[in-house]
């Protein structure tokens, strides 16, 4: 059940939903991981999701992005039930959706440009070299790394593969980006870097956000809303502030 | 119970790459072809492979026949030694070991490609992208090398030849001309067509086999060693049995 605490309605009113979750349930073998989650992102909204290692928060975007199949339940995104949708529509939805991986997933044999270039090719078939360059530069800038362009991923640091991960999101320009784990691994500084840039990306390309996240600095600075998910469902949902006023002990292990 | 369970994993493998080999031919050629991708792996896959095979190839045909040379000395037909190493190299030598030769450097190296990509999430991130990762990687390299290998054959057969022909003139001497008109003069088509379209089962084995142990690796780098190692022997394994099929089918049909 729910738990919504103080200040966490006034978020939601008015806006479109972008993402509504229902009843969504997955396990592997007999661990239950998702249990009848339910979740509504609205629009230009960023929704952290905080929770224990292993309780499903990355598995909840992967079945959003439709990495893995859920066992029951519903996920509308832009309306389009994408549980029961055909493998080219799922595709054509992806190209909505940008997804940051943990580990960046930057494709190592490819340089710089290859990597931001290949989201492109493949789904703007019109597409001349020149508006590619463009936007592969414009994307780039967007992250602050336009002189890497030619470098290769080996030759750049923890900090620059995820702003190169997500210049290669945005270059699509998605409605919805979802984050897992942006700043896991990184120091203070690179990680307030990349906190900026969500909160940059949100205002310029009026993006809806669901970030995944441990630490509360990212939490505090990047969400309108916080959902904790226990045991595979929704246990509580506010702002930063109403979750640091909280005085459920479930809550207040974050805090400490 | 340890029997039991190789059984199981046996039957179980068997089961997958079957369901593997269902989806490469029920996805791979389907619209819209990665043509330019395909082109990329043929040049990776056939071209970049030439010179080893090449090499192999020439000492093969030079040892064949400075092995076989006493014992048709001792029985007094050294003068169908030309016939003789010709017939072996074109029906059986050529194709074989040109084959594993292939199968030892493209099977690992698409098993370690593909697997590397897999556990470094560079796959999901393909799939996330819209691009369907099994047809823009699996089906690509596996008709690169079901093309390129009955072509790299034929060209290692008659380099095979030449190593034969100076093999025969080390100890001894034979025009050009006269060792390739003996050859040819004995050889039939139904020597040369069986060992040429067992070829290309040959270079699909040994794609997907390669493709199907990278694409499912698993526990990090040495899922990928495994996967790159389990690749070839099972690609090797794989090309003896289809030999042996081969030779049976001939025999059946006649055609020996």
């Amino acid at each position: 059940m729910e738990n919504s605490l103080t200040g966490s309605i006034n978020l939601t009113e008015g806006r479109k939903a972008v993402i509504i979750i229902e009843n969504l349930s997955k396990q592997f073998g007999n661990h239950k991981v998702l249990v009848n989650l339910n979740l509504t992102v609205f629009e230009e909204e960023n929704v952290v999701i905080l929770g224990k290692s292993g309780c499903g928060k990355s598995v909840l975007i992967k079945c959003i992005i439709g990495l893995i199949k859920p066992q029951r339940g519903h996920i509308f995104v832009t309306g389009t039930d994408i549980t029961s949708i055909k493998y080219d529509k799922m595709d054509q939805m992806r190209t909505k959706i940008g997804f940051l991986f943990q580990s960046n997933a930057i494709y190592d044999s490819m340089t710089v440009r290859e990597n931001l270039e290949f989201p492109l090719r493949r789904n703007r078939v019109n597409i001349s070299q020149d508006q590619i360059n463009k936007l592969v530069c414009e994307a780039l800038e967007n992250v602050g790394l336009l002189h890497t362009i030619d470098m290769m991923p080996s030759e750049l640091s923890g900090g620059m593969l995820k702003r190169i991960a997500l210049a290669r999101i945005i270059i699509l320009k998605p409605k919805i980006i979802l984050y897992d784990e942006p700043t896991s691994g990184l120091d203070p500084v690179t990680a307030a870097e990349i906190e900026n840039l969500i909160l940059e990306l949100k205002k310029k390309y009026h993006t809806t956000s669901i970030i995944i996240s441990h630490d509360m600095n990212c939490v505090k600075k990047t969400a309108d809303r916080v959902i904790l998910l226990l045991d595979g469902s929704c246990y509580a949902a506010g702002t930063y502030a109403d979750f640091q006023n909280s005085n459920d002990i479930n809550i207040k292990q974050f805090f400490q | 119970m340890k029997l039991t369970m190789t059984v199981l994993q046996f039957l179980e493998d068997t089961g997958n790459l079957s369901r593997f080999t269902a989806r490469y031919f029920a996805i791979g050629f389907r619209k819209p072809f990665e043509t330019r991708e395909l082109f990329r792996q043929c040049y990776n896959i056939g071209y970049k492979s030439f010179t080893l095979v090449s090499l192999t190839s020439l000492i093969i045909g030079l040892v064949l026949t400075m092995q076989l040379r006493p014992s048709l000395v001792k029985y007094g037909v050294e003068s169908r030694l030309p016939i003789m190493v010709g017939i072996a190299i074109i029906r059986e030598i050529g194709p074989v070991v040109a084959a594993l030769i292939f199968a030892g450097k493209i099977a690992s190296s698409i098993g370690a490609e593909l697997g590397s990509m897999k556990v470094t999430e560079q796959i999901d991130a393909m799939e996330v992208s819209g691009t369907n990762p099994f047809k823009y990687l699996v089906a690509t390299r596996v008709l690169a090398c079901t093309i390129m290998l009955p072509i790299l054959i034929v060209m290692a057969d008659a380099i095979a030849l030449v190593g034969a022909f100076i093999g025969i003139n080390i100890q001894g001497v034979t025009s050009l001309r006269l060792f390739f008109s003996e050859i040819f003069n004995s050889l039939e088509l139904t020597d040369i067509l069986p060992s040429y379209i067992k070829t290309y089962f040959f270079g699909f084995v040994i794609g997907i086999v390669g493709a199907y142990k990278g694409y499912n690796a698993v526990k990090g780098t040495r899922g990928v060693g495994n996967a790159a190692n389990s690749a070839v022997v099972l690609a090797s394994v794989l090309i003896f049995i289809i030999d042996l099929l081969a030779v049976q089918i001939t025999e059946i049909l006649g055609l020996n």
